[in-house]
């Protein structure tokens, strides 16, 4: 029985950290084609950030509670700065060429963006915990999780809805959809494509740096970190569809709960099981769960 | 295959003992990058036969870890250190693999097949890492090698290991050449371009991706084995995905349009890395992604096309102005 509860509440976790964290990339494919390596980059960017404003505010020993609000600006700051650089910088020279091409340049940018996380912020690791126990812990059938983890659960679920909201209930969402079914029909149609792939991309790097700045005070903030979350985060949009933000979420809380049930269950499996519900996934839904429709063009 | 050798193969052999000669000119540590990078050059020759049917495998580690884990296996548990045994175990292992995962690989293009393919080779780097008896994310060591029986000491070890490292990365240049030039090549250029015209025509698309996949994997899994054998050291890094994007880059950087050219290209890369990880070890990897925008940018067809367009300009311009059918 405890065993169950601590795979649910853990599952849950990963899946909300999962999501925050993929959503951003499935969005960028969704809507431009990209799929984006350099996400990693977004988050890892993001998790120093917050890592380091975090450690900076609390040296001045003031209030804990307002970490809370350097957390989404520090990823606010790192997503706006960096999107905007990469995609006016350099992708927009890019754009319609291959598919498969695009994901080594998202690769190229990627490794740079490796190295200039190691400049500013050097080879050693950061340790922002203070936000995490702020609201110490609560008891869930006698295991101790803090308060925090369920703040991330929150948080994922409001993004997951405000985006929901934001596509299906607003003009410019609308006209988000638009593109997305046909770049070309809707540039016809006189919707600016080039200005929604720049917002598009600005938001889903946001939505990366979100995913770090948040787990920053989870983790310990270290290079590397950013190669890690690539890869699971490919597992959970292409479990669920590239390019759908419902699959994003299905696709995370399949992952979140394989890899917590294979914590808590069989713990040498954890990497591996994540990558094996994949291939499963795909060898039956070889395009994902919630795969957008296709036209074979001869 | 009893065709004349051409120009690429006859520059591969007149290379052979030019490269070997080399490992008594100079010093130890070049002959050491020139062994290692020969072992991962097998890799991105694995990388660039699947690019000419158009696939960006994102896992061609998985076949280099396979044939370094099933030689080392062999050498840790059956207590084999015979180079040629060693180099049958990662065969018939990344073949038996490879031949499996095929079925399901080969239905796949484009992205899903590099996201397919990574999927593959971060399920072995899980599997490895968390496996104790195998040094988990340590990995292991190999036994100096042998040959038949003859169990070379110091010096000799190292140049007969050299030498015969070589020998079977010339010959395994020269058969990928010969099958790039042969029907299935050919049939995985037009898979290129369009594969459902393909089908059309009459051919297997299927079949053919298959065969390559195939064939890159026991490529692969031979760089494997000989690049264990350098360095004597294995472990799961090997088959993370982002040594897998080391294999692409190389590819992407010296071209697909010669056999030699990911051989030469794994060299260079090896020799950059040494000096820039040297001169600033934290500026290394943006080098590297710069160097490949650039490339991509200005030499979409990778190095080689520099040297290429210099030898035959007039061919070049014959392609250019043909029109290609249905364009």
């Amino acid at each position: 029985m405890l065993t169950a509860v601590a795979i649910a509440v853990d599952g849950l976790g990963f899946a909300a950290w999962l999501f925050l964290s993929s959503v951003g990339l499935t969005l960028i494919y969704g809507v431009m084609r990209i799929l984006n390596i350099a996400h990693g980059g977004f988050y890892a960017l993001g998790a120093y950030s917050s890592a380091w404003a975090i450690g900076l505010y609390t040296q001045t020993g003031s209030t804990i509670a307002l970490t809370f609000l350097i957390i989404p600006l520090a990823a606010l700051m790192a997503g706006v700065v960096s999107g905007l650089l990469v995609e006016r910088g350099i992708l927009r020279f890019m754009y319609g060429r291959d598919e498969v091409l695009m994901v080594l340049v998202t690769y190229a940018i990627f490794l740079i963006l490796e190295d200039v996380t190691k400049l500013i912020w050097g080879t050693e690791s950061y340790v922002a915990w203070q936000p995490a126990f702020y609201f110490g812990t609560i008891d869930v059938f006698t295991i101790p999780y803090t308060i925090y983890k369920f703040i991330i659960i929150g948080v994922a679920i409001a993004v997951g809805l405000a985006l929901f909201i934001g596509l299906n209930r607003t003009r410019i969402g609308k006209l988000l959809l638009v593109v997305i079914e046909d770049r070309e029909i809707s540039g016809a149609l006189g919707i600016n494509v080039r200005r929604f792939f720049t917002v598009t991309f600005v938001i889903g790097a946001t939505l990366g740096a979100l995913g770090g700045a948040i787990t920053a005070p989870e983790i310990s903030v270290s290079p590397g970190i950013g190669a890690e979350i690539i890869v699971l985060s490919f597992a959970v949009i292409v479990i669920g569809g590239m390019g759908s933000i419902g699959g994003a979420m299905l696709g995370a809380i399949i992952v979140g709960f394989a890899r917590a049930a294979s914590v808590h269950l069989y713990p040498p499996a954890e990497l591996f099981s994540i990558y094996l519900v994949m291939a499963a996934v795909l060898a039956v839904k070889p395009y994902g769960l919630f795969a957008l429709a296709e036209s074979r063009k001869i | 295959m009893t065709r004349s050798l051409d120009r690429t193969e006859l520059g591969l052999i007149l290379a052979l003992p030019i490269l070997i000669c080399l490992a008594f000119i100079l010093p130890k540590w070049i002959v050491n990058y020139v062994q290692v990078s020969m072992g991962t050059g097998l890799v991105a020759l694995g990388v660039m036969i699947q690019m000419r049917a158009g696939l960006v495998s994102f896992g061609q580690g998985l076949y280099f870890c396979v044939g370094g884990y099933a030689a080392g296996m062999a050498a840790k548990f059956m207590g084999i250190s015979d180079l040629f045994v060693l180099l049958a175990f990662g065969i018939i292992a990344a073949l038996v693999l490879s031949t499996v995962l095929g079925f399901l690989l080969r239905k796949y293009r484009e992205i899903f097949f590099a996201m397919l393919s990574l999927a593959v080779s971060m399920i072995l780097f899980g599997l490895l890492s968390s496996t104790e008896e195998l040094g988990s994310t340590d990995g292991f060591n190999l036994p100096t090698a042998t040959y038949l029986g003859w169990a070379p000491a110091g010096e000799t070890a190292r140049l007969t290991l050299y030498t015969i490292t070589c020998v079977v990365v010339i010959g395994c240049a020269i058969g990928l050449n010969r099958f790039l030039k042969g029907p299935i090549g050919y049939i995985n250029e037009a898979i290129r371009e369009n594969e459902l015209r393909v089908e059309y025509l009459g051919t297997s698309a299927h079949k053919a991706v298959h065969i390559t996949y195939v064939l890159a994997a026991v490529v692969s899994s031979v760089g494997g084995v000989l690049w264990a054998l350098a360095l004597g050291h294995i472990d799961p890094e090997m088959t993370n995905w982002t040594t897998s994007g080391q294999f692409v880059f190389v590819s992407i950087l010296s071209g697909i349009g010669n056999i030699s050219a990911p051989l030469i290209g794994t060299f260079i890369l090896e020799v950059v890395r040494i000096y820039a990880v040297e001169l600033s070890p934290n500026t290394w990897q943006m080098i590297l992604g710069t160097v490949m925008l650039l490339t991509i940018i200005f030499l979409p067809k990778g190095l080689w096309s520099v040297v290429a367009t210099k030898k035959k300009p007039e061919q070049e311009k014959l392609a250019a102005t043909t029109p290609a059918a249905g364009e």
